[in-house]
């Protein structure tokens, strides 16, 4: 590893609030997208990437009257911050570097100045009593750079008298941006490929279906088992949707495997699709609810077409907030739609599960049924903490009571291992902190702001490793899987620490050969 | 009828118009536009009746900012209940013959102002002393306190120093209900006082005073986290769902 260009932070035992220095993270910005990129996903671009469009200010407002009046979240956080400075001290971004514009409530001002101005009658007539600003260029710049320095987390929203959410205002800053050309080419560049080629990473089917068999000969020699990894097989009972780096990369690629074991364990016949390979979906990202739509839909169709009766998402956060918050509004998976749209896959999907279900939900139940067997002490290697990835917890549920997303992955975990320890209270659950590189921020042009943004998570997860001997940090999400084997190493822990749920779920499983039954 | 008379009548009328015709404006806005997507901050109630009790405990007991800030929601919350305690002794004013429960209030009212004024001094303290909210203050979050500040000082003042004609302003205000002008007392503090209010009144809907009605209408809050049971499309989403079954089909 080159060494970096900036100051890791000290762990130091607890989460500390830092003063606030002006500034401290203004040059930290991602590469904005070229033209191409943009309109790949039904944005302008500029004449060079960053360039604004002719005409730009104008735009710019009109675009955000369109999403105040289309988004009561928008409009309503617009006008209630109380500045009461509740927030302050809860974005992981700004605990990391001090920068007093990652506090939630001033990334909210940069976009409520602008409000204020144009769509307000103090800001109107008394601009600088309630500071309300003109929108210029370098007020966009701000914008580029801390809308790009949010993860769209949610902590803050917990903690919000009036539960205002700043990812709601993120996303339409990114919305506005995306709208004059300034659109971040990390993020857009991989909804561009989702729409062209089916996943996030432009993985066509026949390099995919390679992979796939790579992984089955591989898991044939290591337990003596043939478990199947199937690829379009129509008629099955389970579309499995996973986040594209389980083909892959590593870690992730030990859960896919955990999920295949699984379902080969429970005999239950499943699938996955070439054209609904990615359960990413960073259309949320940018807040734009046609690509969001337009990304989800590959899973309605190709649930149609292989006539599924179930569908079922790997371990992905926000991948997981789109399917269980989103996908029975954007595209009918769900029930309850009482429109042809929806109906027609109501009518096809097995009623007695919830529509999508969740990869920890669905082998809970197995678990809980006596389908599978485990022997625990094979991950006596293990001591393993869990770490509640901020979409699941914050933007999604699992099970059936309020809550089930932090219960059911635990137990998934406890019947497995042996040896389990949770995080300091207040840094999980509910108020779990972000691992520093959802919600499109996790490219190498962020590492600045991804490894300052980790060092809550890494306090909390350090004060584990010293006082109980923890060594596995269990995930559910491909983006803090990707994000900490990048960035743990910066504080001193090896990269092999970090892997998911179905990874510790592959290990202990009992597999025996299923001939045909 | 005096001048000063007629002025206050006046600027209350015109106080109240702007408080009620504002917050209409706003709360219609609030409610009409659409929130497309189901967003609750989880654990979220799976129910009506838990989104109900959720907001209740918002609302009286500040639960949010009691889970993120001790020092912020003591002095809120300070400010906020003594204000309700002494907003319903004011109700004496406005009632002929006054409520039981209004009599019984009185003395909790009148002792809240001071608690009143220590849960403004305190939030406005911090404003000073926190960098961090400092750095988030703009001039009105200073000056509404201030106005708040004063209109407790000024109630204090006249229920504790230099006490006022509490009869004649009394009919002043029912007379102003039912449009029949009574003298008010040319009594300094209570210009100040009631002067103070109707500035409030007036900048309440075009302020971070929002809050009030705001909370209400936030999704994080009051949605019910039924997305898997109940499709939950905003009707600018539907254009899209035309003719745009499967490709299958
Ligand atoms: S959503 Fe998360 S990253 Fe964004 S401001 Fe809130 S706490 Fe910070
Ligand atoms: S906690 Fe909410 S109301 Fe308070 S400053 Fe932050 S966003 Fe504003």
């Amino acid at each position: 590893m080159a060494a970096p260009q900036f100051e890791v932070p000290k762990l130091t035992g607890n989460i500390e609030v830092p003063a606030v220095k002006e500034g401290a993270s203004a040059h930290v910005r991602s590469y904005p997208a070229n033209a191409v990129i943009q309109e790949s996903i039904g944005f302008p671009g500029g004449a060079a990437p960053g360039e604004l469009v002719e005409g730009w200010h104008d735009k710019a407002i009109s675009k955000m009257g369109d999403l105040l009046g289309r988004y009561r979240s928008l409009q309503v956080f617009m006008d209630a911050c109380v500045h009461c400075g509740a927030c302050t001290d809860k974005c992981h971004y700004f605990l990391g570097t001090g920068d007093p514009k990652n506090m939630p409530v001033a990334r909210q001002d940069l976009m409520r100045s602008v409000y204020r101005r144009h769509f307000t009658f103090a800001g109107k007539y008394f601009p600088s009593l309630v500071g309300a600003k003109d929108l210029t260029k370098e007020v966009l710049d701000d914008w580029y750079a801390y809308y790009y320095q949010c993860s769209e987390c949610r902590r803050c929203s917990v903690y919000c008298p009036y539960g205002i959410d700043t990812a709601e205002v993120t996303m339409a800053g990114r919305e506005i941006l995306d709208t004059v050309g300034y659109g971040q080419k990390y993020t857009n560049e991989i909804i561009g490929k989702l729409h062209k080629i089916g996943n996030n990473l432009g993985l066509p089917g026949p390099a995919l279906l390679d992979t796939l068999e790579g992984m089955e000969e591989d898991m044939l020699d290591a337990t003596g088992v043939a478990v199947k990894l199937p690829l379009d097989v129509a008629g099955v009972e389970v579309l499995l949707v996973t986040p594209s780096a389980d083909f892959f990369a590593e870690p992730h690629v030990e859960s896919l495997m955990g999920y295949a074991k699984v379902f080969h364990a429970a005999g239950i016949s499943w699938t996955l699709s070439t054209t609904a390979s990615e359960a990413g979906n960073f259309g949320i990202f940018i807040g734009s609810y046609e690509n969001m739509r337009r990304a989800a839909m590959r899973i309605r169709e190709a649930a149609l077409e292989l006539g599924v009766k179930r569908i079922v998402v790997g371990e992905c956060g926000h991948a997981w907030r789109v399917a269980y918050s989103f996908w029975n509004t954007l595209i009918g998976v769900g029930a309850g739609g009482e429109d042809p749209f929806s109906i027609e896959l109501q009518k096809q999907l097995d009623p007695r599960y919830p529509a999508p279900q969740h990869i920890c939900e669905f082998t809970l139940d197995l678990i809980k049924q006596g389908k599978l067997k485990f022997d625990k002490s094979l991950n006596d290697h293990r001591v393993v903490t869990f770490h509640d990835s901020c979409n699941v917890a914050r933007g999604s549920r699992m099970g059936d009571i309020p809550g089930g997303q932090f219960i059911i992955p635990r137990e998934v975990i406890k019947a497995v291992v042996n040896n389990y320890h949770d995080m300091a209270e207040e840094t999980i659950g509910e108020g779990t902190y972000c691992c520093g590189g959802g919600g499109g921020i996790l490219t190498d042009d962020l590492l600045e702001i991804r490894v300052k943004g980790a060092l809550p998570r890494m306090e909390a997860f350090n004060n584990e490793v010293q006082e109980n001997k923890v060594n596995f940090l269990a995930l559910i999400c491909a983006i803090c899987k990707s994000q900490f084997t990048k960035v743990v190493p910066f504080y001193g822990f090896d990269m092999s620490m970090v892997g998911g749920v179905h990874q510790l779920v592959s290990t202990a499983i009992l597999l025996e050969n299923k001939e045909e039954e | 009828m005096s001048f000063l008379t007629v002025l206050y009548a006046c600027i209350f009328y015109a106080a109240t118009a702007m408080l009620v015709g504002g917050l209409a404006v706003k709360i219609n806005r609030y409610a009409r536009t659409p929130a497309p997507l189901k967003i609750p901050t989880t654990p979220a109630p799976t129910t009506t009746g838990g989104v109900v009790f959720r907001m209740a405990r918002e609302v009286a007991l500040f639960e949010s900012l009691f889970k993120s800030n001790k020092w912020i929601w003591l002095f809120g919350w300070l400010f906020h209940v003594s204000l309700l305690l002494v907003t319903l002794r004011h109700l004496r004013y406005f009632t002929d013959p006054v409520w039981f429960w209004v009599v019984w209030a009185q003395p909790f009212g009148k002792y809240a102002g001071f608690a009143m004024v220590a849960g403004l001094g305190g939030l406005w303290a911090r404003r000073f002393l926190v960098d961090r909210v400092r750095y988030i203050s703009t001039p009105s979050d200073h000056l509404m306190l201030v106005l708040l500040l004063g209109i407790g000082l000024s109630g204090l003042g006249m229920s504790f120093v230099a006490h006022t004609d509490i009869v004649a302003v009394k009919e002043f205000f029912l007379g102003l209900m039912v449009f029949d002008l009574h003298p008010l007392p040319a009594d300094p503090v209570l210009l100040v006082h009631l002067s103070l209010v109707a500035l409030l009144m007036v900048i309440f809907p075009i302020s971070k005073l929002l809050h009030a009605p705001g909370i209400f209408f936030s999704p994080t809050r009051n949605q019910t986290d039924d997305s898997r049971e109940r499709r939950h499309i905003a009707p600018w989403a539907t254009k899209f769902d035309v003719g745009s079954g499967s490709k299958s089909k």
